[in-house]
């Protein structure tokens, strides 16, 4: 059951539309993350759900239940802010109880539900002092407890970790999974990071300009992305996309440089088309095929990116440690066909012959376009 | 300090040797003779040392003065305008920030030109409204012929008076609007995050929860460095009391010590006209010294 | 610059800030109106309704020689009183601003006379300025008549000039000292490095950052100075001896309260208005800048 639905939403800032009729529902108990770069309405879509901002047009319902015109706080949800907005002038005890001693809740009450967060949070030893004198991972988790005490239906986080030190990021990271894992409160959260995308989400919404780009698992997304946008913007390094023209026979394609690659089976475009063609570097085959001029090699530790070109356009690939090859001034490469992704100059994903990658990709065939429960 | 030169720090010591000494001169010279007995006042050269008739002459001053009365008087008048000052300050301040409304834009420029309007050019007219501050609704009656019709239908007169001359309210009602602490609000307001309020919304506290739980503790070191300001303000006003008390219930402590001094009177007891000078600049004076760092803030603050 | 979040209440902005709206209503522009129609009508002496007179009043006023009086002595007053205030403030400021010892004891001996009523102020100098008992008649045993400022126009405008920029400076100082304090040390020390003395420092560097400072200061005092100073003139000399102290500001309140001649009196208030209406552009626009120099706008709200 959707937990979370968003019906034809658009928002506007006076003339200036950020998102645009956008439709998204999230099954109760998903920790869902929204990725996409700074600008794209992902924090507004977040805000809306907060009822910080109010929408345009469209509808939101939680649990059922409509909540657009609603204020914050009777919409039963809680958040946590990029830069914790904990009041300064209250103690963490203070800072944990709010929201409790607005809405009535007796003292004993209020310190017994209090200490509880605080034993979750390992907080107990803090309770007395002001936020100014905390660390940024104990405000951060101040933060949370916040959220955590009211025992709200939904959990909005609004980049959460982005103040903080890469170490503490993946600290607070994995304390965040285990929260959601013990807790199970269906939890939305808006990141530009796609390591802490990836590595969050049951469902990950990718976005891009006010509209929702690609919904799904994070592996389904990264295996099979349904825009350029989308395959650019997970993964690191990036996916290459160089553009190529299909070839006569509709079943091959050219690039800028002559070099062509023949695929087994026909794109469903005109011969002569201009299209993108999409490659992860680390599915980019090295030793044989054709030779193309190499810029210089990254040692990474636990491998080399190489840094090649194909014509004009700069194109990187992943040699993992035990590839000892010593890297000259060229190198032959190969773009494994069954790796390549194809895009139309819009950006949006050509589908191949479904039956050419079945064969070669089974597991993928199971993606469905709906979000799949998770309960 | 980069230089350690010691001429150069002997020039500042002397400097501002000579710049304390400049300050304190008048002050100092109304403490020697305030401690003088009244035949040593018109001694020429001056006396460079204190006698010890001080507290002989405050208290005469007191007494002359009637000052038991004047005293309650300016504490009263100081408390209201600095309170009021402070609160009208914060509330506009808050509507301004917090709030979309119409006629915003309006009110923030009907505030702002107030400070082209000092007291001293409207003295007149504003002595005439608080003679009588249901004026402008008995005018309003008379344009739309109101007044005219009740009198004819009732023949009831209508005619609208309400003093406040001689009233705490009259002498501190007109001076407690303030653009400038209205200004060192709203700024102070504009640069507390978004998030804060964000974050109090979520916990569920409406406007006025805001404000008191979040924005008013917030607020406490703008409060006090207000606070040191407009008492010091409040208590040394001078034109506007002398023109609103007519007798010595309502006057205040400057009213009181002015209405005392004797010109350019040779023979005059200044001995007890200074004694009584310094106890009318001791409750600011203190405030001041002991509040210093509040008063700079307040004074940087709100003066731009 | 404006907040993302607001809240909303249909009447609760309007309750928050009618009190402050009330009161300038009551108390600024209702006078101000009332004082725009006294300058163009005259009250008849037997009662009646106001006659319209056009410019008459202001045409009056402007040919009158004691009106000229007060402005030659007002614009006197203001200039000497800001080259006074302003040059000394800062002078104080900039060895306060050495930071040696005992620099608690000086600061506090330079801002306490801030808390000192005008009025209060002005007796203390009027003892001092007294020709027979005061300190400074002590000139007069030296050489009889020498100062008398209730007799001499000149040495009455001297005396008024000191008293009010006395009381003045600590204003003046306090600024100086916060603009200075603001300049950041690694600048000062680079300067050093550079082989500049102090002197020079001051000159080519302080100065120009503290020019902000200085010229918002050069206004705000300019624009006090035509409206205050009535409590120390009124003490120590009422506008005398023989209009030698007569101001602007002094002669509104005695035409209007002594006189009780309102329209003569409006139509001053008119053109002292109209005065501090365009300094106070002038003042904004330097305000302006400052907000400006400090660089301290936030963006509007963006993810």
């Amino acid at each position: 059951m959707a937990e979370i639905e968003f019906s034809n939403i658009t928002k506007s800032f006076g003339t200036t539309q950020v998102l645009h009729s956008l439709n998204l529902s999230i099954e109760r108990g998903a920790f869902a993350v929204i990725l996409g770069p700074s600008g794209c309405g992902k924090s507004t879509l977040l805000r809306l759900l907060a009822g910080l901002e109010k929408v345009s047009s469209g509808e939101i319902s939680i649990a059922g239940r409509r909540v657009e015109e609603l204020q914050p706080r009777e919409r039963d949800v809680a958040m946590v802010f990029q830069n914790y907005a904990l009041y300064p002038h209250m103690t963490v005890a203070q800072n944990l109880g709010y929201s409790l001693r607005v809405a009535g809740v007796k003292r004993p009450e209020i310190e017994k539900r209090v200490a509880e967060v605080a034993r979750t949070l390992q907080l107990d030893e803090y309770l007395k002092r002001k936020p100014g004198q905390l660390s940024g991972g104990q405000r951060q988790r101040v933060a949370m407890g916040r959220a955590i005490i009211r025992e709200p239906k939904v959990f909005l986080f609004d980049e959460p970790l982005s103040n903080l030190d890469a170490k503490l990021r993946t600290q607070m990271r994995l304390e965040i999974k285990r929260l959601h894992r013990k807790q199970g409160v269906t939890s939305l959260f808006v990141t530009h990071d796609q390591i802490e995308a990836m590595t969050l989400a049951d469902i990950l919404i990718v976005m891009n300009k006010g509209r929702i780009e690609q919904v799904g698992r994070p592996a389904d997304i990264y295996e099979k992305p349904a825009s350029a946008f989308v395959a650019s913007f997970l993964g690191s390094p990036p996916m290459n996309l160089i553009p190529a023209t299909v070839d006569t026979d509709n079943r091959g394609i050219v690039f800028g440089d002559g070099m062509k690659i023949s695929l087994g089976y026909a794109l469903p475009v005109a011969p002569g088309t201009e299209i993108v063609a999409g490659i992860r570097p680390e599915h980019v085959e090295i030793g044989n095929g054709h030779i193309v001029p190499v810029e210089f090699a990254e040692e990474l530790g636990n491998g080399r990116q190489v840094h090649l070109r194909i014509g004009d356009m700069a194109v990187s690939a992943l040699l993992s440690a035990n590839d000892k090859q010593v890297i000259g001034d060229a190198l032959a490469i190969k773009l494994p066909s069954e790796h390549l992704h194809f895009f139309a100059k819009d950006g949006r994903v050509i589908d191949v012959q479904p039956t050419a990658h079945t064969v070669s990709k089974p597991e993928t065939a199971e993606r469905t376009v709906s979000v799949p429960a998770l309960v | 300090m980069i230089e350690k030169s010691p001429i150069l720090n002997f020039v500042t010591h002397a400097i501002l040797l000579a710049a304390a000494f400049a300050m304190c001169f008048p002050i100092y010279v109304s403490l020697i003779t305030a401690t003088m007995p009244f035949e040593r006042v018109a001694e020429v050269p001056k006396p460079l040392w204190p006698s010890d008739q001080l507290l002989v002459n405050m208290a005469a001053a007191w007494k002359k003065g009637a000052f038991s009365t004047l005293f309650m008087n300016s504490i009263i008048s100081t408390l209201i305008i600095t309170v009021g000052k402070i609160v009208i300050a914060m509330i506009t301040a808050f509507a301004l920030v917090y709030f979309r409304f119409r006629f915003r834009a309006l009110a923030f420029w009907m505030i702002f030109i107030t400070l082209m309007l000092p007291l001293e050019v409207r003295i007149v007219p504003t002595y005439e409204i608080v003679s009588n501050v249901l004026l402008p609704i008995q005018r309003i009656l008379e344009w739309t012929g109101l007044a005219w019709l009740i009198q004819t239908l009732s023949g009831v007169r209508v005619v609208l008076k309400l003093s406040l001359i001689n009233t705490y309210l009259g002498l501190t009602l007109p001076l407690i609007a303030t653009a400038t602490g209205t200004f060192l609000f709203r700024q102070f307001f504009l640069t507390i995050p978004d998030e804060l309020a964000e974050a109090s919304k979520m916990d569920g506290s409406g406007a006025l929860r805001f404000f008191w739980d979040i924005l008013l503790p917030l607020s406490r070191t703008n409060i006090a460095a207000l606070a040191v300001i407009m008492f010091v303000f409040g208590w040394n006003q001078y034109l506007w009391p002398l023109l609103v008390t007519t007798g010595p219930e309502y006057r205040t402590l400057t009213i009181g010590l002015t209405a005392m001094q004797p010109g350019s009177d040779a023979t005059a007891d200044w001995n007890v006209i200074l004694a009584g000078a310094l106890l009318v600049m001791m409750p600011p004076v203190l405030v001041v010294v002991l509040a210093q760092r509040w008063f700079v803030k307040g004074l940087v603050n709100t003066d731009k | 610059m404006i907040k993302r979040v607001v809240f909303e209440d249909r009447w609760l902005p309007y309750l928050l800030i009618g009190p402050q709206l009330l009161i300038i209503f009551l108390f600024f522009y209702w006078p101000t109106g009332q004082a725009l129609f006294w300058s163009f009508t005259l009250e008849p002496p037997f009662g009646g309704d106001a006659v319209w007179v056009g410019l008459r009043n202001l045409t009056e006023i402007v040919t009158s020689p004691v009106y000229h009086i007060a402005i030659r002595n007002t614009l006197i007053m203001s200039v000497a009183t800001t080259v006074i205030s302003l040059g000394l403030g800062l002078i104080f400021a900039v060895f306060a601003d050495r930071g040696l010892r005992g620099m608690i004891f000086y600061k506090t001996a330079i801002m306490w006379p801030y808390a000192v009523a005008a009025p209060v102020a002005a007796i203390a100098w009027q003892f001092i300025f007294q020709p027979q008992i005061g300190i400074f008649g002590i000139v007069n045993q030296w050489y009889p008549g020498l100062w008398n400022p209730a007799l001499n126009g000149a040495h009455a405008l001297t005396m008024v000039i000191i008293a009010s920029s006395w009381t003045s400076i600590t204003f003046n100082f306090v600024f100086f000292l916060a603009g200075l304090q603001a300049i950041p040390n690694n600048l000062v020390e680079a300067a050093a490095m550079d082989g500049a003395g102090p002197m020079r420092r001051f000159f080519d560097l302080v100065f120009p950052l503290i020019s902000p400072t200085f010229f918002l200061l050069l206004v705000l005092n300019v624009t006090t100075s035509f409206t205050e100073g009535f409590g120390i003139i009124n003490v120590m000399t009422q506008g005398g001896p023989g209009n030698a102290t007569q101001t602007m500001v002094y002669k509104i309140y005695q035409d209007g309260f002594i006189g009780l001649d309102l329209s003569s009196s409006s139509a001053q208030s008119l053109l002292l208005m109209i005065l501090i209406i365009a300094v106070t552009l002038l003042q904004f626009r330097f305000v302006e800048r400052k907000v400006h120099y400090a660089g301290s706008d936030k963006g509007e709200a963006s993810e």
